[in-house]
Order: structure tokens, then C-alpha cells, then sequence
């Protein structure tokens, strides 16, 4: 089994709401100061799904990322992991894209590698949090795709998929190569052990620029974009908390119920 | 692109009647439509659907595509590509809207790259421009941080829209409609995949997002035993127990119980947060609960800016008085 899963570099999503700060001339989000980039989570699900697959079948299981000003030590997390090789489209040509374009250039990447059973990515990235990629990637491949995973079963070239929906899980029989992006029910991605960290450190990425993979900069990144942001903003929650006093905790309990009574909201 | 025309809703079906989803997609879509001086059409996609097309008649469209075909009862992406891109070539809307489902966030992306135009995932709000006419597409974008605008100048211009993010129109039987057929001309040998097994998880009681009081429980409750506790409550305010995202990763509760933007989007009249920080992706998922009650030990944590009120302390002492004082205040 070769399985390739695109890995993307975002801004922590964990890091305090009250961090993330508008650039008011750019429209763009200001990485906060003291907080480094991080392998997207829902990428790391992709991964941990990627490796289950591997310690069952064998395989091979190569990570890409693309972006401009892609942190060495970060995105060498999948190999960390266990992961076998990076590939980086690594170019100012590749930054700020749209669903599209991204897709396009990890679409024209995959197919220069050539030899897979299957690709993964996560359910959307925590930056734009669109869920595009995944289907994009299908579409200029001509491949299958599912979506929102919880689990993966490969048997006889196809995958057996448990789709996470509105009201459960549908069981959905795919036939190989195909994309599948994967949900956070997947269970937790498992962590680097000391071993993998010293493996990822001593491995080279293979980076890529536009013209390896054979594609235009008029394709890709911003130029290539279909969508076009108009505005980025921070809507400011008018009013504010009331909060409940009293001597003790139960004291403060009893005036937030006669509070929210007095207000009607019980 | 002079010749596209008209905004079409793709109405989802479920337990023999149009989803509420679908019904608020209609709502939005007519004010879009009159905005734009232009019709409202509805598609339908599925196995014996053709009945209900009436139902999107009476919530507001003004015409209503039926493809009905037995290779499409069940949602997967190579069938329902295919023939809303068929659809789409034949009615040329310069807007096509879905619900942020487990089925429209797989449908748009797919369809927006098959015919080469861009679609706008779990908006929150749509409005036409006055001077270009263009939809200003407004999204939630990291994790609930920010909201960002787009828009997109090649037809149809695509969106999915949140859950309860826009208001259905009051039903009216008498209303006019035309109804059209289309055939789905799929070839099954092309239809890649194909669900072996639907399963629904219920939990019991009442429904998260049909829930008009919800107590939710955070990483503070600390484990399974403590939402016991959240159920009590819920139980004497005949809500439904949620959960932020670490409870249902730790497996402390169902998947299912989780609010926010991976989640459920809920918009109760009453969300008791226990025990939650409020990260924007959790935010996302209850920002419209009219009353936001946080409970926290933390004065800082986060969901006290979101809050309407709220208590600062340890949950494992303010819980149980707020509880029974709340049984008292309700028997009175």
C-alpha cells in the first residue's frame, strides 16, 4: 500500500482565542507573537490514519505539505510519526491560494509521484476551515473520494470507510486509488516516539518547486485562486458577562439561578 | 455568463419530508432571488423523492427540478456529482446553495470543481452585492477566530450554508409552482463507491439540536462520572446533555454529544456551559443560544467573553446548588 496524505503548516488553533489578531492592511491573520506554526490537526488525524493502515498492510506512506515559509523542524512531524518521506511544494508561487489552486498544485504533485493506492487528507484545515482540498484532489485526478472518515479498512483493493453523518455513520465500500479525507472521530493521532524524532531529523525532505511538477505560477497560490476574499474581520460581541457573586460557591449558584429566573431564561 | 439566471437550493430529504436545513435554505434563497429580481428553483435528488416537491413549493421556490432515480438512494459522491452537474449545465443558476451537511460539504466542493467555479463552505451569512451583484459569501475561518467574506466571479457561484444560520419561510399551501423532471442518465459502472450500511447513533431523550435548554460539559468535568451530574440537570430543565471536544475525544461521552464547529450546531434558548474554556471552535457550535450561562473556575477562560452569565468557581460545588435551587425555582 502507498499512501499519500497532504499535511498542511497553520497557525496553532490552540493558541488563546484573544491572540489572533488581524494584519488591517493585508486581510490577513498576524501569526501571534510566541506562537509557532504547527502541522494542521486535523492533518495529524489523516496521518494517524495513514500509519493504522501501514502496521496492518505495510507499505509506504509519503507526506506533503505546501506553503511558502514552511518551518523545517514542523513539518517534518509526519516522518516523526513514522511517516517515510516529505515532499514540499515549497515556493512564494504556492502561498495564498484557495481551495482550488492548492488542490490543483497537490493534485499535479501526487500525479508526478504516480504510484499510490490511496491519498488522505484531513476534513479541512483550522485556518480556512473550507473541507475542499480533499475533493479537489479526486476530481483533478479523476479518482473517487469519500469524506469525514472514522475508520479505514483495506481489503482486497478496496477501502471499507465508516463516514461520520448528521445523525451516526454510514458504512461506504470505495475502490482503490481513491481520496479520503478524515474526521477527528478517528481517535487520537499517536505522538512521536524519541526513535521516529531522531529518523525525521536525519531525513532530507524532496522539495518541489512549481516547474517540477510542471505547473504554471498562473495556476497556483493566489494567481491561480477562483475565490477571492473580500474581507476578513473580527465581529465584536456587543454586552457583556454578568456574573454571579456570593460568599461561597453555592452561595454564587443559588444568585446565578435567581438571576437567569429574574431574566426569564429559566 | 450573461445566460445564467436564478438561484437554486439542493433540498435534502429526510424521513419523508424536507429537512429543516432545507427549509431555511429556501427562506434564504427567496430574499437572495428578490434581491436579484429572478427566480427560485429547488432541486431534489434521490430515490422516490418526487412527492415532496410540492413541500419546496410551499416553503418558496418557484419551480422545482425532481431527479429521481433508484441508483440514488443513497448519497456518495460519483452519482450526486454527476447529475447535479447535468442539473446545473440545464438550469444555469448563477447561485447554487446547500445545507453544511454531512452530504452538501462533500456535494459542493465536488461539484464546484467539476465545473470549474469555486463554492464557499459552512457560510453563515449570503447577501447580493448592489453593484456587482455578486454573492458576499461570510464564513467562520480559523476555528471560529474570524469570519472572512468571498466572492466569486464565475457561475454558478456555490455555498454551503450552517445549520440554523438563516430562517424558513411561513408554509403556504396555496402557493403556485411548476414542477420539472430530469432525468439522471447514470451509468452504474461508474458509480465507484456504494454504501453497504447506514447506521444512526440516537442518543435517547430529546435531540441536541432540537434541544431548548442544553448543559454542557468541558474537559473540567474531569470524566464520565461528572456528566452524570449534567445529566441531572438536564433532566429537571428537560434539556439534552452536550459536550465540547475533549469529553468526546477522551471517551468520556458520545461523539454525538459534541457541540461546535466538528460538531453540532445548536441554538437553544438556554446553553449551560460546565466546566469549558470556550475555544472558537466550541463557540462556533452555541453562539446562537439566546442565554449563555458559563460555569468556570477560570475568570479568565475565554467562554466568559461570550457568556451572558455566569458563576467563577469550582463546578463540583456550584453545580449541585444551582441544581436544587433550580428544582425549587421550577416547582414553585
Amino acid at each position: 500500500m502507498n499512501v499519500i496524505v497532504c499535511v498542511k503548516q497553520v497557525i496553532d488553533p490552540e493558541a488563546p482565542p484573544a491572540s489572533f489578531k488581524i494584519d488591517p492592511t493585508g486581510n490577513k491573520m498576524v501569526t501571534p507573537p510566541g506562537v509557532s506554526p504547527v502541522v494542521d490537526p486535523y492533518a495529524e488525524y489523516a496521518v494517524e490514519a495513514a500509519l493504522r493502515i501501514k502496521d496492518v498492510q505495510g507499505g509506504k506512506i509519503t507526506a506533503i505539505s505546501l506553503g511558502a515559509n514552511l518551518v523545517p523542524e514542523m513539518v517534518k512531524k509526519p516522518l516523526a510519526m513514522g511517516a517515510d518521506e516529505l515532499i514540499l511544494l515549497a515556493d512564494e508561487a504556492f502561498a495564498e491560494g484557495d481551495s482550488w489552486s492548492t488542490a490543483y498544485a497537490l493534485g499535479m504533485a501526487i500525479k508526478k509521484l504516480g504510484d499510490y493506492d490511496l491519498i488522505l487528507c484531513g476534513r479541512e484545515a483550522s485556518d480556512w476551515d473550507a473541507g475542499q482540498v480533499g475533493s479537489g484532489i479526486a476530481e483533478f485526478l479523476g479518482l473517487p473520494s469519500v469524506s469525514l472518515a472514522r475508520k479505514i479498512d483495506i481489503t482486497e483493493g478496496k477501502a471499507r470507510v465508516e463516514r461520520v453523518t448528521d445523525d451516526g455513520y454510514e458504512v461506504v465500500e470505495v475502490s482503490l486509488p481513491a481520496v479520503i479525507t478524515v474526521s477527528n472521530e478517528l481517535g487520537e493521532p499517536r505522538y512521536a516516539t524519541i526513535k521516529g524524532i531522531m529518523i525525521a531529523r536525519r531525513k532530507e525532505p524532496v522539495v518541489w518547486k512549481p516547474a517540477d511538477i510542471g505547473v504554471e505560477s498562473s495556476q497556483i497560490g493566489a494567481a491561480g485562486r477562483r475565490s477571492q476574499l473580500l474581507k476578513l474581520f473580527q465581529p465584536v460581541r456587543e454586552g457583556k458577562c454578568e456574573v454571579a457573586e456570593g460568599d461561597s460557591p453555592e452561595e454564587a449558584a443559588v444568585n446565578l439561578a435567581l438571576k437567569l429566573r429574574e431574566a426569564k431564561a429559566l | 455568463m450573461a445566460e445564467y439566471k436564478g438561484v437554486l437550493i439542493y433540498a435534502e430529504i429526510g424521513e419523508g419530508k424536507l429537512k429543516a436545513i432545507s427549509t431555511e435554505l429556501l427562506g434564504c434563497g427567496r430574499k437572495l432571488a428578490d434581491d436579484l429580481g429572478q427566480e427560485l428553483c429547488a432541486v431534489l435528488v434521490g430515490s422516490g423523492v418526487s412527492s415532496l416537491a410540492r413541500e419546496a413549493i410551499a416553503f418558496g421556490a418557484d419551480k422545482v427540478y425532481v431527479v429521481d432515480d433508484p441508483l440514488l438512494e443513497d448519497y456518495q459522491a460519483d452519482s450526486y456529482v454527476s447529475v447535479m452537474a447535468k442539473v446545473v449545465k440545464q438550469v444555469m443558476p448563477q447561485i447554487l446553495i446547500l445545507g453544511q451537511t454531512s452530504i452538501g460539504r462533500d456535494l459542493a466542493p465536488g461539484l464546484a470543481f467539476r465545473l470549474g467555479t469555486a463554492a464557499a463552505t459552512d457560510c453563515i451569512e449570503l447577501a447580493i452585492d448592489p453593484d456587482s451583484k455578486l454573492m458576499w459569501q461570510t464564513k467562520p475561518v480559523y476555528g471560529g477566530n474570524a469570519q472572512a467574506i468571498f466572492t466569486c466571479q464565475s457561475y454558478p457561484q456555490i455555498a454551503t450554508v450552517r445549520a440554523k444560520a438563516m430562517s424558513p419561510l411561513e408554509r403556504d399551501d396555496s402557493k403556485q409552482g411548476e414542477v420539472i423532471t430530469i432525468g439522471a442518465d447514470l451509468d452504474a459502472s461508474a458509480i465507484r463507491a456504494r454504501v453497504l450500511e447506514k447506521v444512526r447513533e440516537e442518543v435517547e431523550g430529546i435531540k441536541l439540536e432540537e434541544a431548548e435548554v442544553i448543559v454542557s460539559g468541558g474537559r473540567g468535568i474531569g470524566g464520565a462520572d461528572g456528566f452524570k451530574q449534567l445529566e441531572e440537570l438536564a433532566k429537571i430543565l428537560k434539556g439534552a446533555v452536550g459536550a465540547s471536544r475533549p469529553p468526546c475525544d477522551n471517551g468520556w461521552v458520545a461523539d454525538s454529544l459534541q457541540v461546535g464547529l466538528t460538531g453540532k450546531i445548536v441554538a437553544p434558548n438556554l446553553y449551560i456551559a460546565v466546566g469549558i474554556s470556550g475555544a472558537s471552535q466550541h463557540i462556533s457550535g452555541c453562539s446562537g443560544a439566546k442565554n449563555i450561562v458559563a460555569i468556570n473556575k477560570d475568570p479568565e477562560a475565554n467562554i466568559f467573553r461570550q457568556a451572558h452569565f455566569g458563576v467563577v468557581g469550582d463546578w463540583k460545588k456550584v453545580l449541585p446548588a444551582f441544581t436544587s435551587k433550580v428544582r425549587e425555582l421550577l416547582a414553585e
